[in-house]
């Protein structure tokens, strides 16, 4: 929302500067998002005297003079207009000064006489189109006196962040309201907003009805829901032409461009008191007739934009007597609009249903200075001045008549008072406030405040305070205005709260520790992809439709995001993500898996002079990497990794749970021929309750669980071994068709209680043995808690495991 | 052979020992070359000794102590040479402590988890614990039960991306303001970090997923004046510089009064300071109470909502919001420490 300093000020003649005025708007009302002075280009311009003027020598057109700028050196200036006279005073730009149209004006020689700078003319300022000699200034400053500080073109837009609870903003007048409820200045309405002619006197008003006809024009509202009260006023005899300069500069200066007098009038109105008003050329009304009813269907209507909309049934719509002739409370249509030949006009001056205008603005997809405020709520009861206003502003500018006024419908209720106890003013601020201050500050903002018992008000909010329905807003209004700043701010003791840290909270925390620790850097990618598993993860309304799913793995976002850096060149990646997975669920929301995503390929350590090319990062590691995240998320479970097929490496189970906790794959992803292969893991923490709370367990108070225990707490010491170990180690003839998990499950199962460490620790493939085997070679060591081993128990046990191995295996021990 | 032409012998032998010594450097060598001149059976040492009987008696013992003199002088050599050439050995094995470590990967954790994890440090020496919710959320926790009025222009400040006809990727983390106070009574202290989703376009200062964080403090008594205490508290803990914490007015439906928190932040270096607008916040809206459960007469409480993508890009000086998510290895390895 902008507003303009100057226009401010006809509403409440303050003093204060423009940063002062939006500083205090900040603390008080609305945030000041920006301050745009609106002529900075003209900011070097200065006031100048001319103290001589006389032909120049050499031409019949120049003038050379003697210019006084306040520097206290006459400057010689050779100047072309005709109207150049001494004692009068000029803008003048210094040598140096760059022009509104970029040039910089030099020192420089014309016909032989020396110009230091340059008298302007109002259009070389950007003033107007006025070229007929330099722009004498009528003013007492002194010479050298900033440009700016001496004409009215000086001002300063401020721009507001106007939210939606505060409608009321959204016109010079309502500001001002605040600024003048905030320094104590009355506020002055302009020419005290002069009455409508009464009705008698001009022709038939009748509130209160659905129809009504004055100096033959008709309003009827066929549907009083989406338009409850319509002003019409029939204004003859205009004169279409320019605005004049002072309505120019006005709209000017909140950025809107002048079209004429009739159109800048209305538009004057909806910036200055924010109701939106429009003006027909009542010559194109068919029938002397306005129409408020229901569209029908394919009914089409080309607004002021110049585009043709076609209707469907059930939008209200303005019309004449045979069709559509305005987007109620949005903008008017392109063949009822003033143009240079009309000479009667029927102002429209209505109050329209918010929700109504909110549900036509996005069908038709056109926001408009009108339609904002009317989807965000007009003074309802301004309605009538604003009608007055608006048609005694044309009758000003434009001449004319004001020879109809039909006034239709009904007011709308205003807010209702609210109760406010001074007690719970002070508990909610935490300060006790005197009723004075809370009195003060609500009369200054229009409440009408009437005791209500001890301590107690019933308040009645102004008619634009919509927003003020509950006792907690008048709080509010009393906050924000004796200041936020001012309230005090003591640090009170407080209860330790009921609710603990949310167990994916706590088991996340304890996972991405790990996960850094193991070399891995945290990423946050976008977790939209471009396919889904179902049409339930589909965003419906996606701005990039090339992703609109949500994922249904981290590892998709993360090998995207593998080949990102591949694409730049950077071959060791090593990333992991904690964030949620989404999985249809076949219930209203998806279910939410939060997981831990990890990806590594490249190098598993950096280059060191000892070992130029380490290693990259092999199935080996990724299947460690998914032990490791597996055992951070479930410390009390025992892992196991069940191979897989293909891409698919291992799936991570952990103990206690039913389905696969985890995945560890190879990834396919798009390789530049240097990379190696990249490996992910993911690993499922747990599932996000997203069930309404309200149907499952509201309020289970106190049966909030244990905190989440600790990983540790459920380690049992094992007593540190007192006598030696024994060890031996077997190769074994391994048969294609047997897995290393089988051979070292039955070793562990036959070695008996005293084994104590049992290692694979070689594999032997190729020349040498026997087809379709391989060698596999294991390490056992045995101890016993009381004693020292003897050499036969241990070679015992060797030939007692081997014969098991050979009988229930087939595997035999390699020989050479 | 006489006195003069033994003692003349003798000077040779250790005259010509040092050229000898000087030329040892591997162990056989150094046995070579004493053999060669102090050795006891054979040598030039041995073969002076040999002469010896030749002498006079009365000369044997000048010739004695100068046979003596030859050979302590020459072990005294070979000794030195021996020292020297072991010394040299040992330095071309020394390591050179000057050459670079064998390192691992270092880790690392993304610059917005470093900036929650430090506020969340902060709530949680002010009491506060931390609550989750998800992130598909239904139009009642998202919008109904935090005071949005349906059908408000309120809506349009959540351009909200919608999976279904009243389920939406949550706007804001605020849901689980409602969530907690349906679960759990108060008092309640919680601090809820979490993705929200709005339908803005991928650009250098916009994303349509990002990290929001939200608290809330709720019991008998809690003002105004504790929420402008706590997140002035919180403020100066963090920033380091703070200079003044300022609130002005704001609107969020969920509460009333509402406010946002800007801090004056010095810039260092002479440079002044700067108001940077760091949260949003206000008194719980008593229909956000009464939603969840809670009774707004007897309870009151306060909420805020921040967020720690912008804190991180205005501290690391991070110019463009994708860089936080293109995970770019050189970008991520920069916050490993």
């Amino acid at each position: 929302m902008i507003v303009s300093h100057e226009w401010l000020r006809e509403f409440v003649p303050h003093t204060r500067t423009a940063a002062e005025v939006g500083e205090q708007l900040s603390r008080h009302v609305v945030t000041l998002d920006g301050l745009e002075s609106l002529r900075a280009d003209l900011a070097s311009f200065v006031v100048a005297t001319v103290v001589e003027a006389s032909r120049h020598p050499d031409s019949d057109h120049l003038s050379v003079t003697k210019v006084d700028d306040g520097s206290g050196e006459l400057l010689d200036v050779v100047c072309g207009a005709p109207n150049v006279t001494a004692g009068h005073k000029y803008p003048f730009a210094r040598t140096g000064t760059v022009m509104p149209d970029g040039l910089v004006i030099a020192r420089r020689k014309i016909r032989g006489a020396v110009s230091n700078g340059m008298l302007c003319s109002a259009r070389e300022l950007g003033l107007g189109e006025e070229h007929d000699g330099i722009y004498t200034l009528d003013t007492d400053a002194a010479p050298g006196t900033p440009l700016l500080e001496v004409l009215p073109i000086g001002d300063v837009r401020l721009d507001l962040d106007v939210l939606p609870n505060r409608p009321d903003l959204l016109s010079h007048l309502g500001v001002a309201r605040e600024l003048s409820a905030l320094n104590g200045i009355p506020l002055r309405m302009p020419e005290e907003l002069p009455a409508l002619p009464d009705g008698d006197a001009v022709g038939a008003s009748v509130f209160g009805e659905k129809e009504a006809t004055a100096d033959g024009v008709t309003v009827r509202l066929a549907d009083t829901a989406s338009c409850p009260r319509y002003i019409g006023v029939v204004i003859r005899g205009v004169q279409v032409a320019p605005s004049p300069a002072w309505l120019v500069q006005r709209l000017a200066s909140v950025g809107l461009r002048s079209i004429n007098n009739v159109v800048d009038a209305t538009n004057y109105v909806l910036h200055g008191l924010g109701q939106p008003v429009h003006a027909f050329d009542l010559s194109m009304l068919a029938s002397q007739q306005i129409v408020v009813r229901e569209s029908r269907d394919g009914e089409t209507l080309v607004t002021l934009d110049g585009v043709q909309r076609t209707l469907t049934a059930g939008t209200t719509v303005i019309c004449d007597g045979e069709r559509p002739t305005a987007l109620a409370g949005i903008m008017g249509g392109e063949a009822s609009q003033v143009n240079e030949s009309t000479t009667d006009v029927l102002l429209e001056v209505a109050w329209f249903d918010p929700s109504f205008v909110r549900r036509v603005r996005r069908d038709m997809q056109l926001s408009t200075d009108a339609s904002y405020r009317f989807e965000r709520g007009v003074d309802a009861a301004f309605t009538g001045k604003a009608a007055g206003y608006a048609a005694s502003l044309i009758a000003e500018i434009a001449g004319g008549r004001i020879t109809g006024v039909i006034d239709v419908g009904s007011a709308r209720p205003a807010p209702v008072a609210v109760r406010l106890r001074g007690p719970r003013v002070a508990l909610l601020l935490g300060a006790p406030i005197a009723s004075s201050d809370i009195e003060r500050t609500l009369l200054s903002i229009g409440c009408v405040l009437q005791p209500d018992g001890d301590d107690a008000w019933m308040v009645k909010p102004p008619t634009w305070r919509h927003d003020l329905g509950l006792e907690v807003d008048l709080i509010e209004e009393v906050a924000r205005l004796l200041g936020f700043d001012e309230l005090p701010d003591v640090v009170q003791p407080f209860r330790p709260g009921s609710v603990p840290d949310h167990a994916l909270h706590v088991v996340s925390r304890r996972v991405r520790e790990r996960c850094v620790a193991a070399g891995l850097a945290e990423t946050r990618p976008m977790p939209f992809v471009a396919t889904g598993a179902d049409e339930s993860l589909r965003v419906r309304n996606p701005l990039a439709e090339d992703e609109p799913y949500l994922r249904g793995s981290l590892l998709t976002t993360l090998g995207g995001r593998a080949e990102y850096n591949l694409s730049r060149m950077q071959g060791n990646v090593r990333l992991f993500e904690i964030g949620t997975a989404f999985v249809p669920s076949g219930e209203r929301l998806p279910r939410e898996e939060v997981r831990v995503a990890a990806l590594v390929m490249g190098a598993v350590r950096p280059p060191h002079f000892t070992e130029p090319e380490p290693p990259v990062y092999d199935a080996w590691d990724a299947k460690a990497l998914g032990e490791l995240l597996a055992q951070s998320a479930f410390p009390d479970a025992v892992i196991t990794l069940e191979a897989g097929t293909d891409d698919l490496l291992w799936e991570v189970r952990a103990s206690g749970h039913e389905l696969p906790v985890g995945v560890v794959r190879q990834l396919s992803l798009d390789l530049p021929p240097w990379a190696s292969t990249a490996f992910g893991v993911e690993i499922t923490l747990g599932v996000m309750p997203s069930a309404d709370v309200a149907e499952h367990g509201a309020h289970a108070h106190g049966t909030a669980p244990a905190r989440a225990g600790s990983p540790w707490a459920n380690v049992r010491y094992v007593p540190l071994p007192t006598y030696p170990a024994a060890s031996f180690d077997v190769a074994l003839l391994v048969p294609a068709q047997v897995s290393a998990e089988a051979v070292h499950s039955l070793l562990r199962d036959s070695a008996g209680e005293l084994l104590e460490r049992l290692e694979l620790f070689d594999e032997f493939r190729g020349e040498g043995l026997p087809a379709g085997h391989r060698s596999l070679a294991w390490r056992l060591t045995f101890r016993h808690p009381e004693r020292t081993l003897r050499d036969k128990e241990i070679e015992g046990r060797r030939a007692r495991l081997l014969q098991t191995l050979e009988r229930e295996l087939g595997v035999r021990p390699r020989t050479s | 052979m006489t006195l003069d032409e033994f003692l003349s012998a003798c000077r040779r032998l250790a005259d010509d020992a040092p050229a000898a010594i000087a030329t040892a450097e591997t162990p056989s060598q150094f046995a070579d070359v004493r053999t060669q001149l102090v050795g006891r059976k054979q040598g030039r040492l041995a073969d002076l000794m040999a002469q010896l009987t030749t002498l006079a008696p009365d000369d044997r013992r000048d010739a004695g102590r100068a046979i003596n003199e030859a050979k302590s002088a020459i072990e005294q050599l070979l000794a030195e040479r021996e020292a020297a050439v072991a010394a040299a050995a040992r330095g071309a094995d020394a390591l050179d402590l000057t050459m670079p470590s064998r390192r691992t990967w270092r880790g690392s954790l993304h610059p917005v988890t470093l900036v929650i994890d430090e506020i969340c440090d902060i709530f949680r020496e002010l009491g506060f614990t931390i609550a989750l919710g998800p992130e598909a959320e239904t139009e009642f926790y998202n919008f109904a039960a935090l005071n949005f009025p349906a059908d408000h222009p309120a809506m349009e400040l959540h351009d909200t991306l919608y999976l279904g006809q009243d389920t939406l990727l949550r706007t804001h983390t605020s849901p689980v303001q409602v969530r907690t106070l349906q679960q759990y009574a108060p008092p309640v202290r919680v601090l809820a970090p979490g993705n929200v989703y709005r339908r803005d376009f991928f650009d250098a200062t916009h994303a349509p997923s990002f990290m929001q964080l939200e608290g809330l403090a709720i019991d008998e008594g809690i003002s105004f004046a504790d929420l402008k205490a706590t997140l002035g508290e919180f403020a100066r803990r963090f920033y380091g510089g703070v200079r003044r914490v300022r609130f002005g007015p704001s609107y969020f439906p969920f509460v009333e009064p509402g406010a946002q928190m800007d801090v004056e932040i010095d810039l260092g270096d002479g440079k002044g300071t700067r108001w940077v607008e760091i949260l949003g916040c206000g008194m719980v809206h008593p229909n956000v109470l009464e939603a969840a459960g809670v009774d707004s007469e007897r309870y009151t409480g306060w909420a805020f909502g921040m967020g720690p993508a912008r804190i991180a890009m205005t501290r690391h000086e991070i110019p463009d919001i994708r860089l936080l998510y293109d995970s770019d290895v050189r970008f991520l390895e920069q916050f490993a420490r």
